[in-house]
């Protein structure tokens, strides 16, 4: 009996040990599939925007994502102001208006191709739809395109760092964080 | 210790030592298989060889293969299928083999249900059999990342993608399965340790336990007859093979096997040598882009079918459809609430859902591959309700199921 209990006891203090060492490896398996910190720390693009010109898509690279730079024409703009959700997806430099989004279709992340006569993204993948604001106007995308954060610095625009307006955007649900 | 005498042969000494015969006669010799049973019985071993076509296949090309983003794809487009001695040969046995297996896989799957083969104690080799078609799946996904092609790329992106829980959000968990915001060097990397080492290492487990689990139950029959095996194994061991029920594993049924197997390797290697780019798709010939998407992105054709539960939906009732697609087959021996272990043609109702789940499968794979326009769409959608409808509608029609 006396000897039960002490391999008892034996059993349970291996039980603590190897409990302690499972969770403690599982802690370092999971940081060893984080991201690594080159990766993380990947820089910051600099867009030029006086360089873009109207209904003309340009797709920019920020961390490996295409970033989608339309420029929009006075129709558009004037388009855009009959909805107010739709002008606030807009950027503004200067008295232009830009639409500057993660180029990766909400649903299921491919990238939407744009059609300049129809001012519309068609994504080939499941069929969704978006407006030139990036506004979704067919399902499966559950939202419209994410805008990365962006800062505006007079003519330019840095993508990665959080300025006024990109926290706007964030606070009023325009969009989320990419 | 054991008793050691001087061996008179290598057998001997190899009998003493680690009970060779023994193991022979348990595993084997007296391992018994019913004799009412037809060519469908011979899928687990087509599917044990074409394992070993992958692995031996998988091993010239890993001798090769660069898992690194720059060198991944002219080390398979290039080295593999230009300059090694018979890399082509690999390439295309372990592309073929690695889409056949799955053919295979869904014949085994769909005998099994015509047959009642998960009831009445056979509850665990169903299970398992499910957690192997599980582990190859991710096996194929895994290997289908690595020639790096368009393909790859974002077959990798959009399924990495089904980890974010639709309006859950979850990018931080999707990044890091990534080990990066876009499947990049740590994303390749990781997924080829996948393919080469852990996957299949639990595959191999999963066959142990899958022929474990086969053991006490014994394989079923294709009358439902329930055979008392050691009443029938003493008639057989006393001589009288004529009317005993079962036969022995080795050399009896696996001659049998073996024929079937012999054929099924004629129609393998017709489709490696003359039909191989079935397996090979024209996409996956590019070279991974991560700023251009592949005009239509569609799976292998083996994965079509949940695909094509997943895409009707907006996104999260389809990823809730998907994932009960993935895992409803594990819970077939549990919704099935008849007693009857026989052929699915003496089963009143559940004949008719069994046909119908297989037409509808087929249904749903034929319209994964076409895009998803008009007739098409509504085709895939009701396809999609319908699956979910039988898999409801199961308890019920075999609850009142007559006995027989």
């Amino acid at each position: 009996m006396k000897n039960n209990s002490r391999r008892g006891f034996m059993g349970k203090a291996f039980g603590a040990v190897a409990g302690v060492g499972a969770v403690a490896s599982l802690y370092a398996m999971k940081r060893s599939w984080d991201p690594l910190p080159s990766v993380k720390a990947a820089g910051f693009t600099v867009l030029d925007m006086s360089a873009y010109k109207e209904n003309e898509l340009v797709t920019e690279k920020w961390r490996g994502k295409p970033i989608f730079v339309l420029k929009q024409t006075a129709e558009m703009v004037k388009k855009a102001k009959e909805n107010p959700k739709d002008i606030e997806r807009l950027i503004k430099i200067g008295n232009d208006y830009f639409l500057v989004a993660l180029g990766l279709c909400t649903h299921l992340g491919c990238i939407p191709g744009y059609n300049p006569d129809d001012k519309s993204f068609l994504c080939a993948c499941h069929g969704g739809l978006y407006d030139f604001t990036g506004e979704v106007t067919k399902a499966p995308p559950p939202r419209g395109l994410d805008i990365p954060p962006f800062k505006i610095d007079g003519n330019k625009l840095v993508l990665g760092e959080e300025g006024p307006e990109y926290k706007k955007m964030l606070e009023t649900g325009i969009t989320l964080k990419a | 210790m054991a008793h050691f005498t001087k061996a008179t042969s290598l057998h001997d000494w190899l009998n003493q030592r680690l009970a060779i015969d023994t193991l022979r006669r348990v595993l084997a010799t007296e391992y018994w298989i019913p004799k009412n049973i037809n060519f469908l019985w011979a899928m687990g071993m087509v599917l044990a060889i074409t394992f070993a076509f992958l692995l031996v296949s998988g091993i010239f090309l890993l001798m090769y293969y660069q898992p690194n983003v720059d060198l991944a794809f002219d080390s398979v487009n290039y080295t593999i299928m230009q300059e090694v001695g018979y890399g082509w040969l690999w390439r295309h046995v372990h592309g073929v083999a690695a889409s056949v297996v799955f053919l295979i896989i869904y014949i085994h799957m769909f005998t099994g249900i015509y047959y009642g083969s998960y009831k009445k104690g056979r509850e665990m080799i169903w299970l398992s059999g499910m957690l192997l078609f599980v582990a190859f799946s991710a096996e194929a996904f895994s290997g289908y990342m690595l020639p790096w092609g368009q393909m790859s790329y974002w077959a990798g992106m959009v399924i990495t993608n089904l980890f974010a829980g639709g309006s859950l959000h979850a990018d931080g968990l999707v990044e890091w399965i990534r080990g990066d915001y876009v499947p990049a060097q740590a994303f390749l990397n990781r997924f080829f340790m996948l393919h080469v080492l852990l996957i299949p290492l639990a595959i191999i487990g999963l066959i142990v336990l899958h022929f474990g689990a086969l053991r006490i139950p014994h394989v079923n029959n294709q009358d439902g007859e329930e055979i008392d095996f050691e009443a029938e194994a003493a008639k057989y061991k006393a001589g009288d093979k004529a009317n005993s029920k079962v036969i022995a594993f080795v050399n009896d049924f696996m001659s049998k096997d073996m024929m079937v197997v012999g054929i099924y390797l004629i129609f393998f290697f017709y489709l490696v040598f003359y039909h191989y780019d079935f397996a090979m798709d024209p996409v996956n010939f590019d070279p991974a882009n991560g700023l251009k998407t592949p005009a239509h992105i569609y799976p292998e054709w083996y994965f079509l079918w949940s695909y094509e539960i997943l895409r009707p939906f907006s996104t999260d009732v389809g990823l809730i459809a998907f994932a009960f697609a993935q895992v409803i087959f594990f819970a077939l021996p549990f919704l099935d609430r008849s007693p009857n272990a026989v052929p699915a043609s003496r089963r009143g109702l559940f004949k008719f859902w069994f046909w119908a789940m297989l037409i509808d499968m087929i249904v749903l794979t034929a319209m994964g591959k076409v895009p998803p326009e008009g007739m098409f769409s509504a085709i895939g959608f009701y396809a999609a309700l319908t699956f979910i409808g039988l898999w409801i509608a199961l308890p019920f029609i075999t609850k009142f199921e007559k006995k027989v």
